[in-house]
């Protein structure tokens, strides 16, 4: 059943492919916490006309499939806009705007945990608006959240195999086309598996034991 | 503007609440409050709990806006300006002009948990007043070494006991340099044995003088002490209002004699609850 020559022989064509696939991870994680910080602002503002139709548009992103909005990316866009996009590049843009809605949940949440007092000693300072956000706010809003931020991360790299649905040539789209030219899908396909997992769950553990040091330096005191 | 400053002499108050209420929804929590504020006048505030103490001192503040009235610092207008020759709800920048004369100690500190304490206490010297880094930790090195906390510089808020975070807190508005600055029982939230040493650091800054204060307060003698004037505020409305001597010896309305004997009892009272908590008796 399980040739083990032939999987040693094809492992070289997937291990190829790790670093598009790490590549799509982190370019989609950046795009992802880049502009899941102004979404949480504008579902935080207190003007309506901005808070409404972004928590709206949110909402909608994450309610619905990844693979729709890849759609959208990779179809819509050239026929009713004119704009084409590779595949690679639809693949992160995707992602990322994807998960820039759960990771600004995860922003709000930390912006929302800082006490009212911090605000009210801030305006007692005198502090501007824009000083507030990036001198006070963000810097206590946005470490508590770095375990959270980690986890995403692990599940946006999971998400990748997503992206062979545009042709992006992630690990799965390789294992296919290997299998296929061979009809050896076993192994093609527990190799990917195997890949996926040596990768993400020493990074869990990472994320993990990140959380309780966090946590026990919150518990002395010292991280709030 | 240096008109303004000098024409401000010594009987010309540098806050004036106008016929100012405040109310939360249908809760009407102060009615039509006036008060003048004298330069460097030291005035207590006592009251039972829920007569609108903090309200006060929090409008002035601008951390709650008036429902009417007006209130002016240092001659102008703190929650108006004039547009067109019309007077208009302050914008953010009129707010942030006229807000620089006051500065505000609160009950639970509020520092900045992130920060050292001398960036706490430069934080806003660098980033508000935009004055050079050396020269705000100079300054910070002064304060906090008047407040007792030299030693403590390179610790974070989390590190100090409460005496210790509100005496940096108190560096921390005092450095601003404000005309005015309000103490919301800074003092509530310690611990007894920590009480005196954040009393004694506002009785050191009150004797220095030139600095207005409102002390909100449940600590009688230090309000006997410190206060030029204290006022007794019941039910959203100065009851009364006299020196130290006036209120304590001679009280007149019968809200402020009930007052200041259920205070008195209330505090016996609660030595003897702490004592009863504490399985000394
Ligand atoms: N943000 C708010 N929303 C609704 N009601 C409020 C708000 N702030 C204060 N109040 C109410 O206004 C009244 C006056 O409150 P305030 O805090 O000024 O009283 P205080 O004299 O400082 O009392 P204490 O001695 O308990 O601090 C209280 O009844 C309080 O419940
Ligand atoms: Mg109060």
């Amino acid at each position: 059943m399980w040739d083990w020559q032939y999987a040693r022989s094809i492992l070289p064509k997937l291990l190829e492919v790790i670093p598009t696939t790490l590549a799509a991870t982190f370019a989609g994680f950046i795009i992802a916490c880049l502009l899941g910080l102004p979404l949480a602002l504008a579902k935080r503002s207190r003007m309506k006309w901005i808070s409404i139709p972004v928590t709206a548009v949110t909402e909608f992103i994450r309610s619905t499939p990844l693979l729709i909005q890849l759609f959208v990316l990779v179809f819509v866009l050239p026929q009713s806009f004119g704009i084409t996009l590779s595949p690679f590049l639809a693949g992160i843009i995707g992602l990322g705007i994807h998960y820039s809605t759960y990771l600004s949940e995860v922003y709000r949440s930390g912006i929302d945990a800082i006490p009212r007092g911090q605000w009210e000693a801030s305006i007692a300072l005198n502090f501007s608006k824009a000083r507030t956000w990036t001198r006070i706010m963000l810097p206590q809003s946005i470490p508590p959240t770095i375990p959270v931020m980690g986890n995403y991360l692990i599940v946006m790299f999971k998400e990748t195999p997503t992206l062979s649905a545009i042709t992006v040539v992630e690990l799965l789209m390789t294992a296919k086309v290997v299998g296929s030219a061979s009809f050896k899908y076993v192994e093609a396909f527990t190799l990917v598996g195997v890949i996926f997992f040596i990768l993400s769950y020493p990074s869990a553990l990472l994320v993990r034991a990140l959380e309780r040091r966090m946590k026990r330096s919150e518990r002395r005191g010292l991280a709030r | 503007m240096s008109q303004i400053i000098q024409r401000m002499d010594e009987n010309e108050p540098i806050v004036r609440y106008r016929n100012i209420t405040k109310s939360f929804g249908d809760h009407i929590v102060l009615k039509e409050l006036d008060l003048d504020i004298l330069p460097g006048e030291k005035i207590a505030l006592i009251g039972p709990s829920g007569s609108g103490k903090t309200t006060i001192a929090r409008l002035l503040m601008t951390l709650e806006e008036p429902t009417s009235g007006t209130i002016e610092v240092g001659g102008e207008m703190l929650w108006h300006m004039q547009r067109k020759g019309n007077w208009v709800a302050a914008n953010e920048k009129h707010l942030h002009r006229v807000r620089s004369k006051i500065g505000m100690v609160f009950q639970h500190f509020n520092l900045f948990p992130h920060m050292t304490i001398l960036r706490n206490v430069t934080e806003a010297l660098v980033h508000v007043l935009k004055m050079p880094k050396s020269e705000a930790n100079q300054r910070a090195l002064e304060i906090l070494e008047r407040v007792g906390l030299k030693e403590h510089t390179q610790h974070y808020p989390a590190q100090l006991s409460g005496g210790q975070k509100q005496r940096v807190a108190i560096a921390r508005a005092l450095v601003m340099q404000p005309q005015i600055m309000l103490f919301d029982e800074v003092t509530s939230a310690l611990d007894p044995e920590l009480v005196g040493e954040v009393l004694d650091v506002i009785k050191g800054i009150a004797s220095e003088g030139d600095m207005a204060m409102i002390l909100i307060t449940h600590e009688m003698d230090f309000a006997r002490d410190v206060a030029d004037r204290i006022l007794f505020t019941d039910g959203g409305l100065i009851v009364e209002q006299g020196t130290p001597k006036d209120i304590f010896e001679n009280p007149e309305s019968p809200r402020l004699q009930s007052f200041l004997s259920r205070f008195l009892k209330g505090q016996s009272e609660l030595q003897a609850d702490t004592r009863i908590a504490a399985g000394t008796e």
